[in-house]
């Protein structure tokens, strides 16, 4: 599958990271983290489980707390900005949550207009139907809209949820596992929208997966996260052409040959 | 492929020391009393929520009503019921209008309205709060520009701290209803007369004093409840946890405020 290519700025970075550390109690799981994304790009980052890939992009999105290191993000430092900075600065990132984190009490038109309403004061129910319209054609689930999560397929849900977080249109995406838990057409459908994505709203990505057809499918760049740090970075290709022995397995199970 | 497969280095990971009880307790007591002081930060500074309040206070009002209605029904019956041949022996039954009034306006009302709630809205706070944490709902609201402690927490305990008084009111006359039904079976008292009887020996202080301890009632069920979900882990485990923590703890302080408020009026009477 031809994945569609959006133009990449390589000077100008909209995520730097540098030195960043985390443990939990006497776990290391994060040793020292240098990484830079690109306006315009996509970046996967690749790792077995419980390696630290989601505790990297939540402590990205402020939700967790870094021990050590400075996070860049759209020019400020987050852990040196308000929390009201930090709010301000969440609403220009879109969150795709691994169990699409959809709001169970609410309807899909809810869940989309939630975070509209709340983060644009003033405006007009017609503005707002017309961004939950757009964002549920772009997603592609537009006969969705007036039902409960607790009805919709689990590619669905995920859908939604990253329809919820494209409202806002946001510059930079974090995908927490996109594909996890789906079957094969409906991972090659999210992972087709996660480049669409890419495409028409101009953001740029980093998805946290450990499912290689997504990281080929989607990657610009290729980052291999293996005891707390990035051992590999390049392109699919260059990441995989290796004899490293933690490295060459990840391929293997992934693609039988 | 002939590559044999090699574990990547993992590092090694410690138990945490186990704590003991006595500091799990203090480190518990400082948790909470960071929560309160959060919920007054970010209860009273704009914006309000209040659409989500008056959603919550409707919530909390119907989740309870029925039950309230009964119970409070019940207990005036019963109590006066209960209470007649003691004072039957004394030939004082004309007095029971005005020791059902004091008795269910100074600690009945209030006291069965707050657990009946704390039971009800309070497991319903904490499950539904810690499944909100449990499946990152809290967290998507975080990074989408919302503040959850003031849109989840702060809207749940005003909505306790405001409907509790007011169905603890409602209890009490509907208790004060159930004994006379008892009262007007066995005394043909008419309803007039009763209401008069009832509300003689009442004072100031009796209404007073009911009132703060529904609020106060009301803002540890929405506390505490709000606490054990925000703070929930360990997936649906930590749900049921949330869920039955809520109801035992808001329970128990209930009963400690409950004997601390009656200590306090007393010196005012």
């Amino acid at each position: 599958m031809h994945k569609p290519k959006a133009p990449i700025d390589y000077n100008n970075a909209v995520i730097t990271i540098k030195g960043l550390e985390k443990s939990f109690d006497d776990y290391h799981v994060l040793r020292g983290i240098d990484l830079e994304l690109f306006q315009g790009e996509n970046l996967v980052v690749l790792g077995r489980s419980g390696t630290g890939k989601s505790v990297l992009i939540k402590i990205i999105a402020g939700l967790l707390q870094a021990d050590s290191g400075s996070i860049e993000v759209l020019g400020q430092y987050i852990n040196k900005i308000s929390d009201h900075e930090l709010q301000q600065l969440r609403i220009r990132m879109g969150f795709s949550f691994q169990n699409s984190a959809l709001y169970d009490s609410m309807t899909v038109r809810k869940n989309l207009e939630f975070p509209l309403v709340r983060n644009r004061k003033g405006i007009t129910r017609k503005e707002i139907d017309d961004a939950v319209e757009s964002v549920l054609d772009a997603v592609g689930l537009s006969q969705t809209i007036n039902q409960m999560p607790s009805e919709l397929s689990g590619g669905q849900r995920k859908r939604i949820g990253i329809a919820r977080t494209l409202i806002l249109n946001p510059e930079i995406m974090l995908y927490d596992e996109p594909t996890a838990g789906l079957d094969p057409i409906t991972c090659i459908e999210i992972n087709e929208l996660i480049n669409e994505v890419q495409q028409k709203y101009k953001t740029s990505s980093i998805i946290i997966t450990h499912d290689l057809t997504c990281a080929k499918q989607t990657g610009d760049r290729i980052a291999m996260l293996l005891d707390g740090q990035f051992q590999r970075q390049g392109t699919f290709d260059e990441v995989f052409d290796t004899i490293d022995e933690r490295v060459k397995p990840f391929f293997d199970y992934n693609f039988i040959k | 492929m002939d590559t044999e497969i090699s574990t990547p280095i993992q590092f090694k990971k410690k138990a945490p020391k186990p704590k003991g009880r006595i500091t799990t307790f203090f480190i518990s007591l400082y948790d909470i009393h960071k929560f309160i002081l959060r919920f007054f930060k970010e209860a009273f500074v704009p914006p309000f929520e209040f659409k989500e309040i008056v959603r919550q206070c409707y919530e909390v009002g119907v989740r309870s009503f029925t039950l309230i209605s009964l119970t409070g029904f019940i207990v005036g019956l019963i109590f006066t019921k209960q209470s007649r041949p003691s004072l039957g022996q004394f030939g004082a039954t004309s007095w029971l209008p005005s020791l059902v009034s004091i008795a269910i306006m100074r600690a009945l009302a209030p006291l069965v309205t707050a657990l009946i709630a704390a039971g009800k809205v309070g497991s319903s706070i904490g499950a539904e709060l810690g499944s909100m944490r449990v499946t990152e709902q809290i967290d998507a609201m975080e990074v989408s520009g919302t503040k959850p402690f003031k849109f989840l927490v702060c809207t749940r305990v005003l909505a306790t701290t405001l409907t509790i008084p007011i169905l603890a009111t409602y209890t009490g006359f509907i208790a004060i209803l159930g004994g006379y039904v008892n009262v007007a079976t066995n005394e043909g008292t008419s309803y007039s007369t009763y209401m008069q009887q009832v509300f003689d020996p009442l004072t100031f202080i009796d209404f007073t004093a009911s009132l703060i301890k529904s609020i106060v009632f009301g803002f540890t069920i929405g506390i505490v409840g709000s606490y054990q979900g925000y703070n929930s882990t360990k997936g649906t485990e930590g749900v049921g946890k949330a869920a039955n923590g809520a109801v035992v703890t808001a329970m128990f302080l209930i009963f400690i405020e409950e004997i601390v408020i009656v200590q306090i009026t007393s010196w005012f009477r």
